[in-house]
């Protein structure tokens, strides 16, 4: 008996058979992905290679969808709070404070002036705890080893302080609609303060560790050039729209909360090289144990919830509203809409991400392979939160 | 000039590696931060808030049994819909009790059935599928549900993920442990990881 071959099955499945060979001849179609260790989880990149250089690539999603937007159409307000934290795992008390902001605008909830406070501390803290692991795990897919493990000693003090107040260490779900779950006790602000000068403390070591070396230098220094016009066109935001030169941010450009109040910088470096968006990121961290610093100081006392906050069974007025903060990635916006109804009508969660990894497919044109994966990472991607 | 230039170009960059070899060598000679997990585990304060799997409180009077009243808004308000309460059935009555009601009724007196005890007859806790959101616990009218911080949790049996959590604090209840929170089986040998960094 002859076996039977599928002839689909040799050409490969149907994103290989839609990525036609360009003009030049003799290149080679290489997937990196969707199990390839740099791409941080299930992102799948389609190269046309000539050589070791990259004539064009393509980024193929959506192997991580897991229906947010859907599962929100069925699920009451309250109940939707814990997917928020589920989107982005690495910063997801921005996807909280975006829900819970968009949804409090759409009923008109006035927010206690000791939540927006803990939201703000909270956030911040958990920006420093997003950054502090893609450094580790940039310079992982680098080549170098050792630094993910300070990043994740220091990581590991600040998921034991967030984890009092919102009970979990990785997917939080600490706001509510209306103020946020928990307190923060004496104990945990004094924790907190303490924290601010241990880290001011190492940031010049990892300056000497790592932003210092030559051999970082020599591989981020003019790779992935990615201009405020790409951007701009793009939809890219956070740390690569800083990182090219564009001071913009949502903290202080549509301001919310309480971030006007507390004096903080936006860096921004014009290089628009991997070094740049570096650089912006390792500075955020700084700014934001400004940030933190200041907001324990100036926490008043006082509720930190709403009384008659919405219940499980609250029905939204009919309307709709969007709300967007700034996350560790970008700008994260969500729009709901509704119908009067106990769960959402529509939601549309807008990723900083997914517009962030548009940039990557015209960046690595004509790189080699391995500054691609250096571009790659300085994007800062989270699978989960690209594929919603 | 451009070859004395490049040359020190060279010793600067040489001189980073070395810099950072003196961080990382700074490091190797520091305290251990890390918990060997099965011979020293993590002490009570670092669980702190700590959600871990559900588990109810027992009421003032009996340990065995919940404060829950069975109202079920925990089940209804849950997000991920992982609690199941069965409410107890009217019990019986016995023959005296029927006699009773009989002659209550040939008196044109309104009849009293029996209602059912309060209490939940089973209390069905889905670990697969709780996402800790603390829904529930806010929910609750009496207080009768609570996070653990047992972070020890694990088991390769699915069905053990199916937690009756009536039967549990029965069980607590009946080998006369502390009710409030789980302490890791070696307690006594606990040091904290914060207390090490």
């Amino acid at each position: 008996m002859t076996r039977t071959i599928n002839p689909d099955y040799i050409r490969g499945d149907l994103y290989t058979q839609r990525f036609e060979q360009g003009k030049r001849e003799n290149t080679l179609i290489l997937n990196m992905g969707p199990q390839h260790p740099s791409t941080h989880g299930v992102l799948r990149v389609v190269l046309e290679m000539d050589g070791e250089y990259i004539v064009r690539a393509e980024p193929v999603l959506g192997y991580l969808h897991r229906m947010h937007e859907k599962m929100a159409e069925v699920k009451s307000y309250v109940g939707f709070m814990p997917n928020m934290g589920r989107v982005d795992y690495l910063h997801p008390l921005a996807w909280n404070w975006s829900y819970a902001g968009a949804v409090e605008r759409l009923a008109g909830i006035e927010v206690p002036r000791r939540a927006e406070f803990l939201r703000v501390i909270a956030t911040e803290l958990n920006r420093i705890s997003s950054h502090l692991l893609w450094w580790g795990a940039y310079l992982l897919d680098l080549g170098a080893f050792t630094p993910i493990m300070y990043a994740f000693e220091d990581r590991e003090i600040l998921m034991d302080i967030l984890q009092r107040p919102t009970g979990a260490r990785l997917t939080y779900s600490y706001f509510r609609l209306g103020g946020v779950g928990a307190d923060m006790d004496e104990r945990c602000l004094r924790q907190i303060l303490d924290f601010v000068p241990y880290l001011r403390k190492k940031l010049p070591v990892y300056k000497d560790l790592v932003t210092d070396n030559v051999i970082l230098r020599k591989r981020l220094e003019g790779v992935g050039d990615m201009d405020v016009d790409m951007c701009r066109r793009y939809g890219a935001t956070g740390p690569i729209l800083r990182g090219a030169g564009l001071a913009s941010d949502t903290r202080l450009n549509e301001t919310y909360s309480v971030y006007n109040e507390i004096d903080f910088d936006i860096p921004s470096f014009p290089e628009t090289d991997a070094m740049a968006r570096y650089m912006v990121r390792i500075r955020e961290i700084e700014e934001s144990l400004k940030i933190v610093e200041q907001a324990v100081a100036m926490i008043p006392e006082g509720e930190i919830l709403i009384k008659g906050a919405p219940k499980p069974n609250w029905k939204a007025p009919a309307g709709e509203a969007y709300f967007a903060t700034e996350g560790a990635r970008g700008k994260v916006g969500v729009w709901v809409v509704s119908d009067g109804g106990k769960s959402p009508y529509r939601i549309k969660l807008r990723a900083p991400g997914f517009s962030n990894l548009s940039l990557f497919a015209e960046a690595s044109q004509g790189t080699l392979l391995a500054d691609a994966v250096a571009i790659m990472g300085s994007i800062d991607m989270v699978i989960p939160e690209i594929d919603r | 000039m451009n070859a004395l230039k490049s040359f020190w170009k060279n010793i600067a960059s040489l001189w980073s590696l070395i810099v950072g070899l003196q961080v990382t060598g700074k490091a190797f000679c520091g305290p251990q931060v890390t918990v060997h997990y099965p011979r020293q585990t993590v002490g009570p304060e670092g669980l702190e808030g700590f959600r871990g799997h559900m588990e109810l409180v027992p009421s003032v009077k009996d340990p065995a049994i919940p404060k829950c009243i069975s109202c079920m808004m925990c089940a209804t308000s849950c997000p991920s819909k992982c609690l199941t309460v069965v409410k107890q059935k009217e019990p019986k009555p016995t023959e005296e009790q029927l006699k009773a009601m009989a002659e209550a009724e040939a008196r044109g007196e309104k009849v009293k059935k029996l209602s059912a005890p309060k209490n939940p007859a089973q209390f069905i806790y889905d670990f697969s599928l709780c996402s800790f959101c603390n829904t529930c616990v806010e929910n609750c009218p009496v207080g009768s549900i609570r996070f653990t911080t047992n972070v020890y949790f694990a088991t390769t049996n699915k069905a053990d993920l199916q937690m009756n959590l009536v039967e549990r604090l029965a069980k607590q209840a009946a080998s006369g442990k502390t009710v409030p929170g789980e302490k890791p089986k070696k307690a006594a040998k606990t040091e904290t990881a914060q207390s090490e960094a």
